[in-house]
């Protein structure tokens, strides 16, 4: 292979780019959904032509945490596997289209299926709700063209190991590839749920469906595909970040070791969403929210080495004193400060999550509001800003052209406005969630009960901050528009970090695949193999299906 | 692998912290049996009317000052959708679904649990505060889910 190029080879790209497009469409439909969804909660508007609040909620949910994050996600590992590994080979840019239509094939098919309010079952599609086939079917696509996609990326890397033998795989690719192992073990539970149980169910080939099961392989997927969301977040912290900044990586082993930990411990931790259920074992449970506390090691350990980057980096530079680095970060670089600012917000939204997985204490904020707001504090704020940082260099870098100064101011505006928005929107749903305000309902007063009635401010408060989050939204479809289409020429960084001098050499063992997959295996079988034994042995009659929209 | 002395501290104690929340949510709910509601019992959901003691819904006396409240849940309804009791009464509740799942959610106490078909849910709460509880379903279960509500009155 000749010299690694610094820009990402332009037929990679194009693959790149059309993921973008696609989860950017899906941001702007999403939102309007969003938009309108807090008017509806407040009672101040009802909605026209039939339009239902949870067609509206299922929409705002596929299209945004699962359609916009994805496409996100494979588009910027597509570009900095390129990036850091050269161009990419044959077949797997050509798995990369493949899994790109495959995708865009299901998000059509289920997204037709909403508008027809034919799958109006929320994007958790709890059974024994019934949608429509054809929105399984879709759900299916968009899932097999992510593992294909994901595969492309595994075939790439295995052909770079083969090339540059006994070499340690760039810091980047590594992640990229620990990402989509992840995506590809947690996607299996909820894949067997749709194919086994789902699908025969809606065609009517079987009568019932066994509920609790379903919950629990909707799970078993559910809690890492929090951290598919969050470690490309991570990865841009880590590799990203420190280069934007004029820094070194604090360390590639503890780096790679934070990954390792993830892909562990993400997975067998599906039962903290389900603490409050029937049919599980309290024994069960308790193991789980166990495994739950582990996982919020690997982030502690990114806490500690963005910030020990951050201090290093300004004391090179001339800081003194104790905080006398804070005042040498590039705050007026977009690139730095939206990210910087969803990994403040990872602090509380964070700590919420410790709460909710607290056994007992998930008891008070279980289904409330109170978890909204957590994870548009999570999902919606650190790991949006952070994507949305991502893209003000990397539309620009694969369409050849440049952030401008203008779209560099407009995307720190966007950026305050997102974390003001969000400040009221989610502080209010947290706020009112302790007093008791259910998530996923539309307008109600309860036959005006005075608690119902008492949240009704809140509720307001939440569509203030739901409207300057739309506000923010059209911005950030402006800045992408102009980086995509019409902004100068040029060529605009791809920022890789390099590792800092002083760190030690990476050990061989955190590259060896074999070894992690069949150790996060053994915690999975250890989490669940009883308990699932436990729910077939035990099982009621299943249940029929309802459409009840 | 070597780490920085500071990054040992700062992991040490924040592990110390997570091990800490680890022995006191294990602690509450063995030894005190504070853990979430999990009962075990299953159903027939497309028999509820038929099974014992689903087919007589409603409050019984079971002791001074406890009851027992067998409850089922169904679309867009709980019944019975409305029970009366004496303040300072314990009441353990006996609930299962008759169609999907639903949450089942006292506003202003700790009761808060799920109830999917085909299992039997219980939990208990003492009332000691005089007033109208808001009872409310906090799972999604249809285009009427936000109708779905009852009330505990304590005298």
């Amino acid at each position: 292979m000749s010299k690694l190029s610094t820009v990402v080879d332009r037929r990679d790209a194009k693959l790149s780019m059309a993921h973008l497009y696609v989860g950017y469409v899906a941001v702007l439909i999403g939102a309007i959904a969003g938009l309108l969804q807090t008017f509806v909660r407040s009672g101040a508007i009802t909605l026209p032509a039939g339009i239902g609040y949870y067609q509206l909620l299922t929409a705002h949910g596929i299209l945004l945490a699962l359609v916009f994050t994805t496409y996100f996600i494979v588009g910027f590992l597509y570009a900095g596997m390129s990036r850091t590994m050269g161009r990419f080979y044959d077949l797997p840019y050509r798995l990369g289209w493949l899994g790109f239509i495959i995708m865009t094939a299901g998000t059509v098919l289920t997204t037709i299926m909403v508008l027809l309010n034919e799958g109006t079952v929320l994007y958790t599609f709890y059974a024994p709700l019934k949608a429509s086939p054809w929105f399984y079917i879709g759900l299916t696509l968009f899932i097999v063209g992510s593992w294909v996609a994901g595969f492309g990326m595994f075939r790439q890397y295995f052909i770079w190991r083969r090339v540059n033998k006994g070499k340690l795989s760039p810091l980047f690719s590594f992640m990229a590839i620990m990402t989509m192992v992840l995506w590809l073990v947690a996607t299996l539970g909820v894949a067997v749920s749709v194919i086994f149980q789902f699908i025969p169910w809606s065609f009517g080939w079987v009568d019932t469906i066994n509920v609790l099961l379903s919950r629990t392989l909707f799970w078993y997927f559910g809690h890492p595909l929090v951290y598919f969301w969050l470690l490309p977040a991570y990865i841009a912290w880590y590799v990203v970040i420190p280069k934007i900044i004029g820094g070194k990586i604090f360390s590639d082993s503890l780096a790679r070791l934070s990954f390792v930990l993830f892909l562990l411990f993400s997975i067998p931790v599906g039962f903290h969403h389900q603490l409050l259920e029937s049919g599980i074992s309290p024994f069960w449970k308790y193991i789980q929210v166990v495994l739950t506390f582990m996982v919020i090691i690997p982030s502690l350990m990114t806490a500690f080495s963005l910030f020990a980057m951050f201090e290093l980096s300004g004391r090179e530079k001339g800081a003194r004193g104790l905080f006398g680095w804070v005042k040498k970060l590039p705050w007026g670089d977009a690139r730095f400060f939206a990210p910087f600012m969803g990994m403040l917000i990872f602090i509380p939204a964070g700590t919420g999550g410790i709460i909710n997985a607290s056994n007992q204490l998930n008891q008070m904020v279980h289904n409330t509001l109170w978890v909204t707001g957590h994870f548009h504090l999570t999902v919606a704020s650190t790991v949006a800003l952070t994507f949305f940082g991502i893209s003000y260099w990397l539309i620009p870098h694969l369409t050849g052209r440049t952030l401008t100064k203008r779209m560099n101011l407009f995307a720190n505006i966007q950026t305050i406005l997102w974390t003001v928005g969000m400040f009221f929107m989610s502080g209010a749903m947290h706020t009112v969630g302790l007093f008791g305000a259910p998530r996923r309902t539309a307008y109600t007063t309860y036959g005006d009960h005075p608690d119902a009635l008492g949240w009704i401010p809140y509720e307001v408060t939440m569509a203030v901050g739901g409207t300057i989050l739309f506000i923010a939204v059209l911005l950030l479809m402006y800045i992408v528009v102009n980086l995509a289409f019409f902004a100068p020429k040029g060529v605009e960084e791809f920022p890789i970090g390099e590792v800092a001098e002083a760190a030690e050499r990476t050990p061989a063992v955190l590259e060896n695949w074999r070894l992690w997959i069949a150790v996060s295996a053994c915690l999975i079988l250890l989490a669940y193999t009883i308990p699932v034994i436990d729910m077939l042995e035990h099982s009621p009659p299943g249940s029929t299906g309802f459409k009840l929209w | 692998m070597k780490m920085h002395r500071s990054e040992i501290i700062w992991l040490t104690i924040s592990f110390g912290m997570l091990l800490g929340f680890m022995l006191i949510t294990g602690y509450q709910t063995f030894a005190l049996g504070m853990g979430p509601p999990s009962n075990q019992e299953t159903i027939d959901p497309q028999k509820v009317d038929q099974t014992a003691p689903f087919d007589n819904p409603g409050l019984k006396k079971v002791g001074e000052k406890e009851y027992e409240a067998v409850m089922t849940m169904q679309i867009f309804s709980f019944n019975p959708n409305e029970i009366e009791i004496p303040a300072g009464s314990t009441v353990h509740f006996t609930l299962t679904s008759k169609d999907v799942v639903h949450g089942f959610q006292v506003v202003g106490t700790n009761i808060n649990a799920m109830v999917p078909p085909g299992y039997i849910q219980k939990i208990s709460q003492k009332f000691d505060k005089p007033g109208e509880y808001l009872v409310l379903c906090n799972e999604y279960c249809g285009a009427g889910h936000q109708a779905m509500t009852m009330k505990i009155i304590v005298k």
